[in-house]
């Protein structure tokens, strides 16, 4: 198989048989034969070569590797095992053909990688039905390696982004470092404390981004253990807003929160604030000096509607576009103080998800934005049921 | 060392702990710093006069600010040294080498590549405004 398997048409089949009946037999019986494969949007046709002997076989390999062999077990000058033995490339898809089904052919050309078998004498029905089921297997192999492929990718660019995000703090702190030692500013500490108090802040970023990841791995490897249990939204959201208060005054922002009282939900009571934490905190952050952040909590059916509006910066409809993306950070003159990892609407919408909710956002530029999300109660566990 | 002889260096840098840090060595080295942190503050302070050299960083509120800043420069006054500070070389692949004489075309006398060590931006701004440079 090649390295680029998109779009193929044509399979290259490779007949190996030392009768010269069976080999026009087999070509004339796959000639025009082709199989439609809907769900890869392509129909598959067939070209076929063949080779009468062994060593004529390993020639044909040699110059060209088939997608699909189909190899009599008795050749005049070696058996089919030997024929697979001995090919270096074993990136084709095998069926042997023989005669005598023995159990121990079976299971010796099967180690070898043979895909399936054919029994002599078969018809032209049967040899075109083990074809359409090796053509359908070669396309499932390889939308699975191109699927793997793209997996890969996407990982070797997080981690790349995510090398590039730790790599400038660090750069900042050792250059600080630097400086200290060198004694810069003379030798009185407090001339060096905007120096330390850049430091702590960058590291306390590198931190935050480092445990927002850890947070994300776990979120998506489905290992995060979670507590389902009855949560008290008014009390969840006080929370909510007592961990932004200094944020808030430091941005000189007023912080509401309005949740009809009794308000509750099954959920796991971390997951629940990191919701609240991070709607309220992005609403305060991105907000200006005297704004408002207001977080809105109300049961909607077997949900619950969570709405977060802020007087803020706002976005743009080109900001808004590419928001939820992971390392994505707005740059613009509004935001260049603003410190994050970039992961924080990552991880909320994928927390939403486990309750069967979205995200929704509206912004009007340097006028403010609000999110707005529904959150279905997790299923309830019998226990927590047991004892309402 | 009394503030009119000091010789005043422009530095662009939008990142505030490289831009503090770039002070603290040049003020150490007895330059005055002009500092702007964005492309748009920088502007209105190429005016004949406000400064001998510039250090910019090349990816600001526009990926080529830099040189952009840097052509300015060089149209007011084409022996004002230019620096540009840049890691495009190493997240990109993309070289700026003496193959492709990068002066012809951005017009800066010297790239420097993040990680910047600060003793080579010292010793680019010696060589610029040394003996040859003469200028003010």
């Amino acid at each position: 198989m090649n390295d680029d398997p998109l779009p193929v048409h044509q399979l290259d089949v490779l007949i190996v048989d030392d009768e010269a009946g069976m080999r026009a037999g087999a070509e004339r019986s796959l000639e025009g034969f082709s199989v439609p494969l809907p769900e890869f949007s392509e129909t598959v046709t067939f070209a076929v070569r063949s080779a009468a002997t062994g060593e004529e076989a390993l020639a044909q390999l040699k110059a060209k590797t088939p997608d699909i062999l189909l190899l009599d077990y008795k050749l005049p000058d070696m058996t089919g095992i030997d024929v697979l033995a001995a090919s270096s490339s074993g990136d084709f898809l095998t069926i042997m053909i023989t005669a005598f089904a023995s159990l121990e052919v079976a299971v010796t050309a099967t180690k070898r990688g043979a895909f399936d078998f054919l029994a002599k004498p078969f018809t032209p029905e049967e040899l075109r039905a083990t074809i359409s089921k090796a053509a359908r297997s070669i396309y499932l192999h390889r939308k699975a390696r191109r699927l793997e492929e793209e997996k890969r990718q996407v990982r070797f660019e997080f981690i790349s982004v995510l090398a590039h995000e730790l790599k400038s703090p660090l750069a900042a702190v050792e250059g600080y470092m630097h400086l200290m030692k060198e004694r810069m500013k003379g030798p009185e500490l407090e001339a060096y404390d905007s120096m330390i108090e850049r430091s702590v802040t960058r590291i306390g970023g590198m931190r935050k981004l480092v445990m927002d990841l850890l947070d994300l791995t776990r979120l998506e490897s489905g290992k995060k253990k979670r507590a389902l249990e009855p949560v008290d939204l008014v009390k969840a959201a006080g929370l909510a807003a007592e961990a932004v208060a200094s944020l808030a005054e430091a941005k000189k922002v007023a912080v509401e929160v309005k949740v009809p009282a009794g308000l509750a939900m099954t959920a796991d009571p971390g997951e629940v604030d990191m919701i609240l934490s991070n709607l309220l905190t992005n609403a305060v952050k991105y907000n200006k000096p005297g704004g408002r952040a207001t977080l809105e909590l109300e049961r909607a059916g077997g949900s619950v509607a969570i709405r977060c509006t802020d007087t803020g910066i706002g976005m743009t409809e080109e900001e808004l576009a590419k928001l939820f993306g992971e390392f994505v950070r707005m740059k613009n003159e509004h935001t260049r103080n603003i410190d994050g990892s970039g992961l924080g609407l990552s991880i909320l919408k994928k927390v939403v998800k486990l309750y069967g909710g979205e995200v929704k956002v509206r912004s009007k530029y340097g006028e403010g934005t609000t999110f707005e999300l529904t959150l279905k109660d997790a299923p309830v566990p019998a226990t927590v049921e047991a004892a309402r | 060392m009394n503030d009119k002889t000091k010789i005043k260096i422009l530095v662009v840098e939008d990142d505030p702990d490289m831009m503090e840090q770039m002070k603290v060595y040049l003020e150490s080295e007895s330059y005055e710093v002009v500092a702007a942190s964005t492309q748009k503050e920088a502007e209105p302070i190429i005016r004949p006069g406000a400064f001998s050299a510039a250090v910019l960083d090349l990816m600001m509120e526009n990926p080529d600010s830099g040189f952009v800043l840097s052509h300015k420069i060089k149209k007011m006054d084409p022996k004002i040294p230019v620096v540009i500070v840049t890691s495009v070389t190493k997240e990109t692949g993309f070289y700026f080498d003496k193959a492709h004489d990068p002066k012809a075309w951005i017009k800066a006398d010297a790239i420097i590549h993040k990680e910047l060590r600060f003793e080579q931006l010292k010793a680019e701004l010696r060589r610029l405004l040394g003996a040859g440079g003469g200028h003010e």
